[in-house]
């Protein structure tokens, strides 16, 4: 018997013109849990939606037990006794919580689900797991949470002896994440080989027994945890030592230039309140589900207020939002670079009503220039670039508005590290121009790197007020989760 | 041991709601028309209805897969028409034969739909659209324009839907057969939970193995079969087959799915549904010369019954995400 | 937006119009002259003139499946306004406004209600309708005023009649605002993504409502030039006009997820098929065949780049 029970060996992938997988390596042993560790757009992804079978290689081996196979579908993924959390939220809001469990493989004869049984296996495991909800329950009605939970369970409703959670604990709470890590050592001492991708080195170090680093597509590292620090792990993600990404100017805070008192939005977030001032970086951290997004929703003027107030200083040019789906709510794809540059600045740019290409082509070109986005021209549709460019495209059309206050959502969310530097180089100086800067992110590096100060907020209220010199990990993280 | 029944969000409450308006709106006309309540009234309802519910259920399908049926009611046309045609040409082969051919025959044309819509992801207003002008047209270059009477149909043609048992025509027997069915299927199948899954969520639906476009493949199917064989119904039952029969008639399948609380964004209705929103329309319909109010007023008053269930189900599609509610 | 296959499909719609010239022109010897043509736009400026409007509607990812309902309603409020003996002036006013207060209710119904526009058009497709029935039953209402017949029946100069006149009038206006100001390329924002508009800082319910408004007030329009030319109002006016306007539009290149297309492609299509109905109409084929011809090449529009596309 193989100790390795699933092995990749260079593992290629590539969509349109993007190599997301160059050379990737992973071996998974028996009763133990590797972790997967690389920068967001380092391949990891990727990885688990091949193992998972949503996706097929360009080329490569996938051995399993010893055997080579190939990985056609979800179901033949599962049929191999692979199963996997997904990162995404994969919930079906109009089905019971039983039912999201099985979909797909309900327990049935001759074609009808079999009901009694499907709920009774739901009840066991989700009580297995701890969840604070029921089987019965509607999954539309759950939190964020819940849901991930919910996902949890669902891939533990078969035999797998392959298990890969991707980033599972983003939304859980402390008493949640002892009940996983628990059904994750349970898992592992029954002999399953265990995949976890996580951002957290609390935890890699607590629950992994192997390590495997992927950055730009590659395998570069792997080996045992207790073989390694964590800061050899950062150096090892990123290609270079951790203090040279976050260059941080010391700029002296200007005026005050927002003012939020008691804000209140019902269900999302309450009793907020805080201050920014010119020439601040202001890191806003939570886990996901915490408000942070809702409440730049507010500030920006997408939703409404229930209660509280913000008010802008006189004189000020007004609050911009680079939000946190930037396919989705950041740029209008199909565009063309000068056209999305254009949209929030059609006023400007046609007082008149009538548009000129050539005003629209100059502007772009002016920030194609001052970011250095990777184009072919203006004209080119934004969604031939790279994330990393499409993300300085959003920025640059909020930039030629010269706004006072700018809200960033993640903004380096799944961006390569070289964007990555140009986006905290640009956010850098527009607070050095004056302007103040709420930062929303949930990579600790980069909160603790860019910030002035650092909110925490927890389940929709601001838990923690830090400094720059007592924003560290281990606080904010701790601020950040129950404690 | 009792056996969950799923619950699709808030349908099992609206459906209750909407059976008590029901119950209570034909309580009000029997309370003035006494005469309202009888059986042989009830049947005649139930007859009226018949076809309107078997269409509505095969909608409620394509819908609730994310996609738009336009064509069915000229589907129902050119089926009842071939179904006609194939009558007068043998009509001693008897009724089975027709049968199968309407259902054969609307089966294919459902799965034109379809293909098209699975294979090429085509949007389906767009395709239905277009299926709904070729298959009209198609029936006059079948029948070159002409009419099909009643005296040029068999005797067992006519006389299959107009059958009694138990003072209820083979019509309506038919119809709550296959509402019954859907019933039961909805709940109880995994191709009906899977249409489900995949009309809610298409990306999550992928992730777990399920193609959301042969789902909606099927749904076309069979609401093509269901409307081809209520093709050769409808021209038996008004004993006439032309090229215009039940024009426009699609609209009102798709406001009798609106109406029963199907979602036009996918993955929610429910059969129970439907079936009181054909029984609502109907008894609305019957009710209204009842009530002195002339004919003409029907189309308004389904409009406005339309106009207010879309913006009552509108209203209930609000998932809140409750940070705050979640206990710690 | 203006992508090189959009060119292409317009340059298609082009040469199907000239093949059809002269294939008509071949068959029949009354086609090619200055009146005949000039009958012959009648066939479709009404509805071409509706289609303007409704291809910015669906441009911006809406849809409007009430625009002959409307039209059947404008005509019955005009037709009872000028029972009770409204002069000319007023009949236009009333025809116009009926049409934008309709539109105004699909306007509410989306942008306010949430409702989605195709279900909220089924709802007032049949609730105007009906109105249209309720009020006027199977009577025709015949009693206008002899100057209103001059906007569907009147000749601007020569062969050009005053519809014919309009509807250019009205393809310029719309193609100017489509492609050259900054509302057309928020109608092109909102249709090819609504969120990241929204979060452009467009206020994007605002301009549906708009939209819907204006498709309404253009089917007022509509109603105007039809009521005038027949010179009658029975409630089942324009009846089946809503899928043939749609088809005008999606004919033109507009896609139906929005986002994409143009007036020139609107206008070309309206073209080819006014020339179809007449030619079909001249040669004595009834017009159920067309709607054949239709519905195929209303599924080749969205097959054919769908087919390419997977290669």
């Amino acid at each position: 018997m193989h100790p390795s029970l699933l092995t990749l060996t260079d593992i290629r992938k590539s969509f349109g013109g993007v190599r997301a997988l160059e050379s990737a390596c992973l071996e998974l042993r028996r009763g133990a849990v590797t972790a997967l560790i690389g920068e967001n757009g380092a391949g990891k992804s990727t990885l688990v939606k091949i193992l998972s079978g949503i996706y097929q290689p360009d080329a490569g081996e996938i051995r399993f037990d010893g055997t080579a196979v190939r990985i056609t579908s979800p179901q033949a993924a599962r049929a191999l006794g692979i199963g996997v959390v997904h990162q995404e939220c994969l919930a079906f809001d109009n089905l019971s919580v039983a039912e999201n469990l099985f979909v797909n493989s309900q327990p049935t004869r001759g074609g009808l689900v079999k009901w009694s049984e499907l709920r009774a296996r739901a009840t066991t495991i989700l009580r297995e797991l701890g969840a604070d909800f029921d089987a019965d329950v509607p999954a539309g009605r759950l939190s964020i949470a819940q849901k991930h939970v919910m996902q949890i369970a669902r891939a533990l409703t078969h035999e797998s002896r392959v298990l890969i959670f991707d980033e599972p604990t983003a939304s859980l709470s402390q008493r949640e994440c002892a009940e996983l890590f628990r059904i994750v050592r349970k898992l592992r001492d029954a002999g399953c080989a265990l995949l976890f991708i996580s951002h957290k080195f609390e935890e890699i170090f607590e629950l992994a027994d192997r390590y495997a680093v992927f950055r730009d597509g590659v395998s570069v590292s792997a080996g045992q945890v207790s073989d390694v620090t964590s800061d050899e792990l950062i150096s090892l993600m990123v290609g270079r030592p951790v203090s040279q990404l976050f260059p941080k100017a010391e700029i002296q805070p200007g005026a005050e230039l927002l003012r939020v008192e008691h804000l209140c939005r019902a269900g999302e977030f309450e009793d907020v309140s805080f201050a920014l001032r010119g020439g601040e970086i202001v890191g806003l951290y939570g886990l996901v589900g915490a408000g942070r997004t809702e409440l730049a929703q507010v500030l920006f003027g997408i939703n409404a207020a229930s209660s509280g107030s913000f008010t802008l200083a006189a004189g000020t040019a007004g609050v911009a939002l680079v939000p946190e789906d930037r396919q989705g709510q950041g740029a209008v794809l199909p565009f063309s670079v000068a056209a999305n540059i254009a949209l929030p600045n059609l006023a400007t740019l046609a007082p008149r009503g009538w548009c000129s290409g050539a005003r629209e082509s100059a502007l772009a070109r002016q920030w194609i220039d001052r970011l250095g986005i990777k184009a072919q021209g203006p004209e080119q549709p934004v969604h031939h670039l790279s994330g990393g460019n499409q993300q300085k495209v959003v920025i640059a059309k909020w930039l030629a508005r010269n706004p006072g206050v700018l809200i960033l959502d993640e903004p380096t969310k799944g961006i390569d590290v070289g964007a990555k530097a140009a986006v905290h180089a640009v956010t850098s100086e527009f607070a050095r121009a004056g302007g103040a800067v709420l930062m929303i992110s949930s990579d600790l590096p980069e909160i603790i790197g860019m910030s002035d100060r650092v909110l925490v907020m927890r389940r929709g209220k601001v838990r923690g007020h830090f400094t720059r010199a007592q924003a560290t990990s281990e606080s904010l993280l701790r601020a950040a989760s129950d404690a | 041991m009792s056996v969950a029944i799923p619950r699709i969000e808030g349908s099992a409450r609206r459906d209750a709601v909407f059976a008590a308006l029901t119950l209570a709106l034909f309580l009000a006309v029997t309370f003035a028309f006494p005469g309202f309540a009888t059986p042989r009234s009830v049947a005649g309802l139930l007859d009226d209805t018949a076809i309107l519910i078997m269409l509505a259920l095969g909608q409620m399908l394509v819908i609730m897969g994310r996609g738009i049926d336009l064509s069915i009611a000229a589907n129902l046309a050119l089926c009842g028409m071939m179904a006609a045609l194939f009558n007068r040409a043998w009509p001693g082969m008897g009724v089975a034969p027709v049968l199968a051919l309407s259902l054969i025959a609307g089966g294919l044309l459902g799965a034109c739909n379809g293909l098209l819509v699975w294979k090429l992801r085509l949007p389906p207003i767009v395709v239905t659209l277009g299926t709904m002008s070729i298959y009209r047209g198609a029936i006059y270059l079948l029948s070159r324009g002409a009419w099909v009477n009643e005296n040029e149909m068999s005797r067992e043609f006519l006389a299959f839907p107009r059958g009694e048992f138990l003072g209820v025509s083979v019509l309506s027997w038919i119809s709550l057969a296959v509402a019954a069915a859907f019933v039961f299927a909805m709940q109880r199948s995994k191709a009906a939970r899977d249409l489900y899954a995949a009309g809610g969520n298409p990306e999550a639906a992928n992730y777990s193995g399920i193609d959301p476009g042969r789902m909606q493949f099927l749904a076309y199917t069979i609401c093509g079969a269901i409307a081809g064989v209520c093709g050769y119904l409808w021209v038996a039952r008004f004993a006439v087959a032309y090229t215009d029969i039940a024009l426009g008639f699609e609209l009102s399948v798709i406001a009798a799915c609106l109406i029963g609380g199907v979602a036009i964004s996918g993955g929610a209705g429910t059969a129970a549904g439907v079936v009181l929103g054909c029984v609502f329309i109907g008894i609305i319909r019957s009710s209204l010369p009842l009530v002195g109010i002339s004919v003409f007023w029907q189309m308004f008053i389904n409009g406005a019954v339309i106009l207010v269930a879309v913006l009552l189900s509108a209203r209930q599609r609000q998932f809140k995400r409750t940070i705050l509610e979640a206990r710690a | 937006m203006k992508a090189a296959s959009l060119m292409r499909w317009e340059t298609m719609l082009a040469a199907v119009l000239i093949a059809g010239f002269v294939v008509f022109s071949i068959l029949s010897p009354y086609f090619l002259s200055v009146d005949t043509l000039s009958d012959a736009t009648f066939n479709f400026t009404e509805r071409a003139i509706v289609a303007l409007p409704l291809a910015l509607l669906i441009i911006a990812g809406d849809i409007d499946i009430s625009v002959a309902a409307i039209i059947a309603l404008a005509s019955v409020a005009m037709g009872m306004a000028s029972a009770q003996g409204a002069g000319t002036g007023g009949l236009v006013a009333i025809g116009l406004g009926t049409g934008l207060l309709a539109g105004c209710i699909n306007g509410a119904l989306v942008a306010i209600g949430r409702v989605p526009s195709i279900v909220a058009t089924i709802g007032t497709m049949t609730l105007f309708r009906g109105a249209a029935y309720a009020v006027l039953g199977d009577r025709v209402l015949k009693d206008y005023p002899d100057s209103f017949a001059i906007f569907g029946q009147g000749y601007l100069v020569g062969p050009v009649s005053i519809e014919l006149a309009l509807f250019t009038l009205f393809a310029i206006l719309f193609s100017v605002f489509l492609h050259r100001t900054r509302w057309g390329r928020v109608t092109f924002a909102v249709g090819a993504n609504p969120v990241a508009s929204r979060y452009s800082g467009i206020a994007v319910n605002r301009y549906r409502f708009a939209l819907f408004a204006l498709t309404g007030l253009f089917s007022g329009v509509a109603a105007v030039l039809l009521t005038s030319r027949l010179g009658s109002t029975r409630p089942s006016i324009a009846q089946g006009w809503e899928l043939e306007i749609i088809s005008m539009v999606i004919l033109g290149g507009v896609s139906v997820w929005g986002g994409k297309g143009s007036i020139l492609g609107v206008v070309l299509a309206a073209l080819v098929f006014g020339l179809m109905t007449f030619g079909l109409g001249l040669m004595n084929i009834p017009g159920i065949v067309l709607s054949i011809f239709t519905g195929l090449l209303l599924i080749l529009v969205v097959a054919v780049p769908a087919l390419v596309n997977r290669r």
